[in-house]
């Protein structure tokens, strides 16, 4: 058999002991098609490299061949976990360039949806992260409260996992009947089924063994390194956009934004747990105070926004989601460049990963939530 | 009625192995004879265990995770699913790997199978109902459990890809740390019964269960069960969601079906040791020894799910730090604590 590293040489070569072992593209925990290229001594990780691309599908470029509403359902397709927020940022952007006024009762709707699917995105990584530290049962659990979520937002506007709910100028709709009510009851159920995670895992000692110490990052290499969200709250830097930089309404409500310390997996998953609860409090209080009025505005059929480049960005469940819009004056947007989170995150892998063993990596990559559409976009 | 039946068989029983006592050549076939036919006794015995606990552990999962589980397959609950998933896995084309050691490759599922079926030589079912009565009971098992290990490493080296080899390796580093500490905990069994054979100990706890006497003894008994069923939290060698699927990646249809037969024949044979060793064997009241074993052994096995079932993976280096730092010293002092206990008392 030939060994791989006669295949393809690796940078400095391999040591007397060490391995070169491909994790992924097919591995039950790279969440998708990532390929981690590991240099291994035993199980312990000399050297970890992602590679990725296995994904890519040309958004961007596929973006300027279309008009600026088409793209709208482009974007839910980069990070499909968190589809509605990838709407909002396209959306805020192309609004910014035209200058559009949004009617008050579409941005509180915008904030309502964008937790919601805050609340699902993170159920999926609680989930998925349980799964990958080998506890199968949290992900059936988290999944099973998705699925209200899920039912929400077919109710909403008939898709389950990409919705082109978010329009520009607006929403697609308002409110069906019945939303409300259903979503108190959501409310009511969830800090329980929070707390049972708790208990089945969050709060496990073998979890915490597991997570303590492992894949630690400093403020100051987040920072450096571009790191958003959770991964960089996770590292005790105190950075919302949704409280810092608000956009939609958020400004007119009251944002808790939990904090870690250590930066390391136990820190950044909880930070996204606590985060579930924050944003079901913030649901709670746009459900008591929603305006009554128009849900979009008016826009011509035909979108020409003037000449000009705009950068908006929004706090996805993963980060900082970024769009930078350049328009010629034409129907279709002359460039899209879409800053992914989980592009960025991944980044972090191979600083996060050295010295600790394959079982942690798995913890690692489900510790920054990678959505692998996302990151290839 | 089914003492009647029992009777008659056991007549006529008697009556061939007379006739065969009168000649050698007649006596050595009888011998031979018999000793087959416990064997394929021991293994029908496994393989209907195997198809219903993996029925069962498939429902206990759905129970706990909120689903429903198999349920097409027949009814009531799809009963059937785990014969049409024997038949899908017969079915399946059988591939081994160009790079693969053949030999090593082949061997080691009847390795694993084989240690899994070795187990059941000394488990009493019934006071008289144990296929041998070793008076080195105890110390067969602990060898003979220590096999598991030597098929997971055939298979992982054999199979001659990374991910193998890590689980492979894995088995072995781990089986040093918790088989020693297991075996210290089942000397303080033995120590009680004063005896290693099976069928002893079960007497000796004819009228208090050993977990009574032996609680911490049967904590790290437990746990050490764990990794040698390489179940989670314990599950080193497999461990889906890190080495894809650890020693075992590289098999298909009936070869991998031989391993997930191993694999659930050690859960019913390691959960029956259990049982006799702590929960008194099949001794109980009303009903006949081996419905009491099984009704006990299942109760156990049910325990074996759950825990699987709820708890995350540890990591490799924490299994052993725990086997040695943990198990160890608690199993050193079960034993003193039962030396002393039997000294005084």
């Amino acid at each position: 058999m030939t060994a791989i590293s006669e295949v393809r040489p690796v940078p400095g070569g391999l040591g007397e002991h060490e391995l070169l072992v491909n994790m992924g593209p097919q591995h039950p925990s790279t969440h998708g098609v990532l390929r981690v290229i590991l240099r291994v001594d035993g199980e312990r990780i000399v050297e970890a490299r992602p590679d990725v691309g296995f994904l890519h599908r040309c958004f961007e470029k596929v973006s300027e061949g279309w008009t600026y509403p088409q793209v709208v359902p482009l974007t839910d397709r980069n990070d499909y976990v968190s589809a509605m927020t990838n709407e909002l940022a396209y959306v805020l952007a192309v609004e910014k360039l035209l200058g559009l006024e949004v009617p008050e009762k579409a941005q509180h709707l915008r904030v309502l949806i964008a937790e919601l699917q805050r609340v699902a995105s993170h159920l999926v990584w609680f989930g998925t992260f349980a799964l990958d530290l080998g506890a199968t049962t949290p992900f059936l659990y988290a999944i099973r409260e998705r699925e209200h979520i899920l039912d929400l937002f077919e109710a909403l506007c008939g898709a389950r996992l990409t919705y082109s709910y978010m329009r520009i100028g607006g929403v697609r709709n308002d409110l069906p009947p019945g939303f409300d009510r259903r979503t108190r009851e959501f409310l009511k159920l969830m800090p329980s089924r929070l707390r049972e995670y708790e208990n089945l895992f969050m709060k496990n000692r073998i979890y915490e063994l597991r997570s303590r110490g492992i894949g630690r990052v400093s403020a100051e290499e987040a920072v450096a390194y571009g790191a958003s969200g959770p991964t960089l709250r996770g590292s005790g830097v105190d950075w919302d956009l949704r409280r810092d930089e608000p956009y939609a309404a958020y400004d007119r409500y009251r944002l808790r934004v939990p904090l870690g310390r250590n930066g390391d997996v136990y820190d950044r998953a909880y930070c996204r747990f606590e985060e579930m609860r924050a944003s079901l409090d913030l649901i709670e209080q746009v459900l008591e105070s929603l305006p009554e009025g128009e849900v979009r505005a008016k826009v011509p059929r035909v979108i020409k926004p003037p000449p000009g480049e705009v950068y908006s960005r929004v706090e996805s469940p993963r980060g900082e989601v970024g769009v930078y819009l350049v328009s010629d004056g034409g129907p279709n947007p002359y460039r899209v460049k879409w800053r992914a989170p989980s592009f960025v995150h991944l980044q972090l892998l191979p600083l996060m990963a050295k010295g600790h063993v394959i079982a942690d990596m798995v913890a690692i990559i489900g510790s920054i939530d990678i959505i692998l559409g996302e990151v290839d976009r | 009625m089914l003492t009647d039946i029992a009777a008659r068989l056991q007549a006529l029983f008697d009556q061939v192995h007379l006739w065969c006592s009168q000649s050698a050549f007649w006596s050595g076939v009888f011998a031979v004879g018999w000793s087959l036919f416990k064997v394929v006794l021991i293994i029908a015995f496994m393989v209907v265990n195997v198809l219903v606990l993996v029925w069962l552990e498939r429902k206990v999962s759905a129970r706990i995770q909120s689903r429903l589980g198999p349920m097409r397959v027949s009814r009531p609950h799809g009963w059937a699913q785990s014969l049409a998933d024997m038949v899908k896995l017969l079915g399946k084309e059988d591939i081994i790997p160009r790079s693969a050691d053949r030999a090593l490759f082949v061997i080691a599922p009847i390795v694993s199978f084989t240690a899994a079926l070795l187990v059941y030589v000394v488990v009493p079912m019934g006071p008289s109902a144990v296929v041998s009565d070793l008076n080195i009971g105890m110390l067969y098992l602990a060898a003979v459990t220590s096999f598991t290990v030597m098929g997971v490493l055939m298979a992982g080296w054999g199979s001659n890809s990374k991910w193998t080899l890590l689980g492979a390796m894995r088995g072995a580093a781990s089986i040093i740390s918790y088989e020693i500490p297991m075996v210290l905990a089942v000397l303080g069994v033995v120590m009680l019964a004063g005896s290693l054979s099976t069928t002893a100990i079960v007497q000796a706890q004819s009228g208090l269960w050993n977990i009574v006497l032996q609680p911490i003894g049967f904590l790290v008994f437990l746990a050490a069960l764990f990794a040698e069923l390489n179940r989670v939290p314990f599950d080193m060698a497999e461990a889906e969601s890190e080495l894809v699927s650890g020693f075992n990646t590289e098999y298909s249809g009936l070869r991998f079906a031989f391993f997930f037969l191993a694999e659930y024949a050690n859960l019913v044979a390691l959960s029956a040791i259990g049982v006799t060793l702590y929960f008194g064997g099949w001794q109980g009241p009303v009903l006949p020894p081996l419905a009491w074993f099984l009704i006990k052994t299942y109760a156990f096995i049910v325990l074996v799910m759950w825990i699987r079932w709820t708890l995350p993976r540890v990591r490799i280096d924490q299994l052993l730090s725990f086997g040695w730092k943990v198990l160890l010293p608690a199993s050193l002092v079960n034993l003193a604590v039962t030396g002393i206990y039997l000294l005084w008392v």
